[in-house]
């Protein structure tokens, strides 16, 4: 390997007859496998000019080049899933040459081979919940009967909505709770994230819930059939997926 | 309405909640803390400050 190319590690797998994704990968390349016993590191050749320390920096910086980034990783993930099992790998996880990825699958096979275990036969799902705005869910309250201090009125209709906003709140809180208690109980993993923010989703509900579940291939119908009973016209739920278990491989250093 | 749309562009923030705070996270040659990163987009500084909140406290 030359010293201006680095290695891009997408997933590992265990090694077979299947042959390595389809590209494009993150810097436009071909997809490879590197092999060690019985796995398989699914990685591509980038340049290290534009994939070392300050190049990846830049790019974390670049919220365009994240999304190219993001996409093309994903992209190349999602092609090796659809072959066989695979534990994806966090972006930007770069190594000098083969033999340190030949390292690592050596030195990490038994872990490797345990989280392999886990996500075999199962895909991950994202469930997302948002509180439906006031005035989707129900009509406006009626005008307060008139009185003879109209100021008082709008105060007391002024509290009244603010009050009915907070329970609505509450409510579309605990029906996600609910909810995901239930896909808890139909999943064989369950990985809550922190709710997303408004300036990156774009949303102005209020989101109550954001979490993945690793379903097994024979539940999902009994799965979905949840997702799609908890869609009760007072919080709006949203399904993601199918994704590759990112959510359930996270194993870390220690 | 519940939507299930995989033939739809995934949301970049759906892809990042996973590709930054999921997937196997191993110390590779190249090391991006993104704790150091100087983050000058708005938005991104938001997103990295809630993956350190998850990795500080996650419930698997």
């Amino acid at each position: 390997m030359s010293p201006d190319e680095l290695v891009w590690l997408y997933a590992v797998r265990l090694a077979g007859a299947e042959g390595a994704p389809a590209g494009p990968g993150v810097d436009g390349e071909a997809p490879r496998l590197v092999a060690e016993a019985e796995l398989a590191a699914v990685v591509g050749t980038v340049a290290a000019g534009r994939f070392d320390e300050a190049g990846m920096a830049a790019a974390m910086e670049d919220l365009g080049r994240l999304e190219q980034l993001a996409r093309a990783h994903h992209d190349v993930v999602v092609r090796a899933a659809a072959e066989v099992p695979v534990a994806p790998v966090r972006l930007a996880t770069l190594y000098r040459d083969d033999d340190a990825v030949r390292r690592l699958l050596r030195e990490r096979a038994e872990e490797f081979a345990a989280l392999l275990r886990r996500v075999g036969g199962h895909r991950e799902w994202g469930v997302k919940v948002y509180a439906l705005p006031q005035e989707e869910r129900e009509p406006a309250a009626a005008p307060a009967a008139s009185t003879d201090r109209p100021g008082t009125a709008y105060l007391f209709r002024r509290r009244a909505e603010r009050d009915r906003g907070a329970r609505s709140r509450e409510q579309a809180r605990d029906a996600a709770e609910r909810l995901h208690t239930t896909l808890a109980g139909r999943s064989s993993a369950a990985h809550r994230y922190p709710m997303q923010d408004a300036r990156l989703s774009g949303r102005t509900e209020e989101m109550v819930l954001n979490a993945g579940y690793l379903v097994a291939d024979g539940r999902e119908a009994e799965f979905r059939d949840a997702v799609d009973a908890a869609d009760d016209g007072r919080v709006r739920v949203e399904l993601t997926g199918p994704w590759p278990a990112f959510s359930f491989t996270t194993w870390e250093e220690p | 309405m519940t939507a299930a749309r995989p033939d739809d562009e995934l949301a970049l923030v759906d892809l990042l909640d996973r590709l930054l705070a999921g997937g196997v996270m191993i110390t590779g040659d190249v090391t991006i803390s993104l704790a150091d990163v100087d983050l000058v987009h708005v938005s991104l500084r938001a997103l990295i400050s809630s993956v350190h909140t998850l990795t500080g406290g996650s419930d698997g």
